[in-house]
């Protein structure tokens, strides 16, 4: 699946409540019975008009999705690497629509070169409990690129600095 | 960490997408086959212990605002220093440290494109260092998480 990243399609704007409910949302759901009516208290609205709010944002593609979201890292999962690769012009899409389909890939992307420091366009997540775990599947992506693929590198976390969902400040 | 089987289901089922309605627990629980309640507590203890970063909405960026990959290569001796200046940094969400020349990347928020810019470059001018700029280009699976194989978890 190639998902769009123009934004001349049909901009969502975001009003002021809209901003308010990311606000009391953006580090979780309330956990109770009704989670909509305990947002609607803060937010001076009934518990129908919050659910129905949240509903159109993640109509309009401002929430991808509702998720319980792990910590992959927490989980168990040790080593992230992120894998790169530099990836014919021509064959780049499919490819990465390719990649982004193998079910260890938890984000697939296509990213600027910068000639002559950065050669990589394509950017592949994959986690693993051990670093041999990383390196097999990134093996895997390798068969997959075949000789669309000029190189590529693996980049592990040594460490995690910052570590946030979206933010949107209060002012 | 370790984890039931019901907590292991939990995570499986609803690490992608979980139901948007008046009860989302409710609705939850009736697939599990255990109790409104029980869920909740759950996803509390899970979250409380950090298993869950959260359960909740996950923003798309770019409707919300703007966002861009960036990375630098410090000199190691001044990691913490730079890293810690990029944390302060308005907008930076992720920092990561990685084994590469390219020992810094994070990811820089703004509520537009322009602030963006204005921000990457403010740090840039703070750092003194060059930063690679790699603003998404064509994204073709976007953080949905991947099938977890508990038996492989230590």
């Amino acid at each position: 699946m190639s998902i769009s990243t123009s934004r001349s399609d049909q901009d969502y704007v975001l009003c002021a409540l809209d901003r308010k409910l990311i606000l009391a949302t953006q580090s979780g759901l309330p956990l109770v019975p009704d989670p909509w009516a305990t947002l609607g208290k803060e937010l001076g609205l009934s518990a129908d008009e919050v659910l129905a709010r949240f509903q159109r944002m993640q109509d309009a593609g401002v929430i991808r999705r509702v998720a319980a979201v792990p910590d992959h890292y927490r989980l168990g999962y040790r080593f992230n690497g992120m894998t790169v690769w530099n990836i014919r012009d021509d064959a780049i899409s499919d490819m990465g629509r390719q990649v982004g389909e193998l079910p260890f890939v938890s984000h697939c992307y296509r990213r600027p070169r910068h000639l002559p420091y950065w050669h990589y366009n394509l950017f592949a997540m994959v986690h693993g409990t051990s670093r041999e775990e990383v390196e097999d599947k990134a093996s895997q992506i390798k068969a997959v690129l075949g000789d669309t693929c000029e190189g590529h590198t693996i980049l592990y976390s040594s460490a995690i600095l910052k570590k946030t969902g979206l933010r949107l400040r209060k002012s | 960490m370790r984890l039931d089987t019901t907590d292991r289901q939990l995570i499986n089922l609803y690490q992608r997408e979980l139901p948007v309605c008046e009860r989302p627990y409710e609705e939850m629980s009736r697939q599990l086959g255990i109790a409104e309640e029980e869920v909740i507590e759950r996803l509390q203890s899970l979250q409380d212990s950090q298993v869950l970063s959260r359960v909740g909405p996950v923003f798309e960026h770019s409707r919300a605002g703007a966002s861009l990959l960036a990375a630098v290569a410090v000199p190691e001796e001044q990691l913490d220093l730079v890293a810690a200046r990029v944390n302060r940094a308005p907008g930076v969400n992720h920092n990561y440290a990685r084994e590469h020349i390219y020992n810094l990347w994070f990811v820089m928020t703004a509520p537009d494109e322009d602030t963006l810019d204005d921000r990457l470059d403010e740090l840039e001018h703070q750092l003194r260092l060059p930063m690679l700029r790699l603003p998404m280009v064509e994204g073709y699976h976007i953080d949905l998480g991947f099938d977890i194989d508990w038996e492989a978890l230590p």
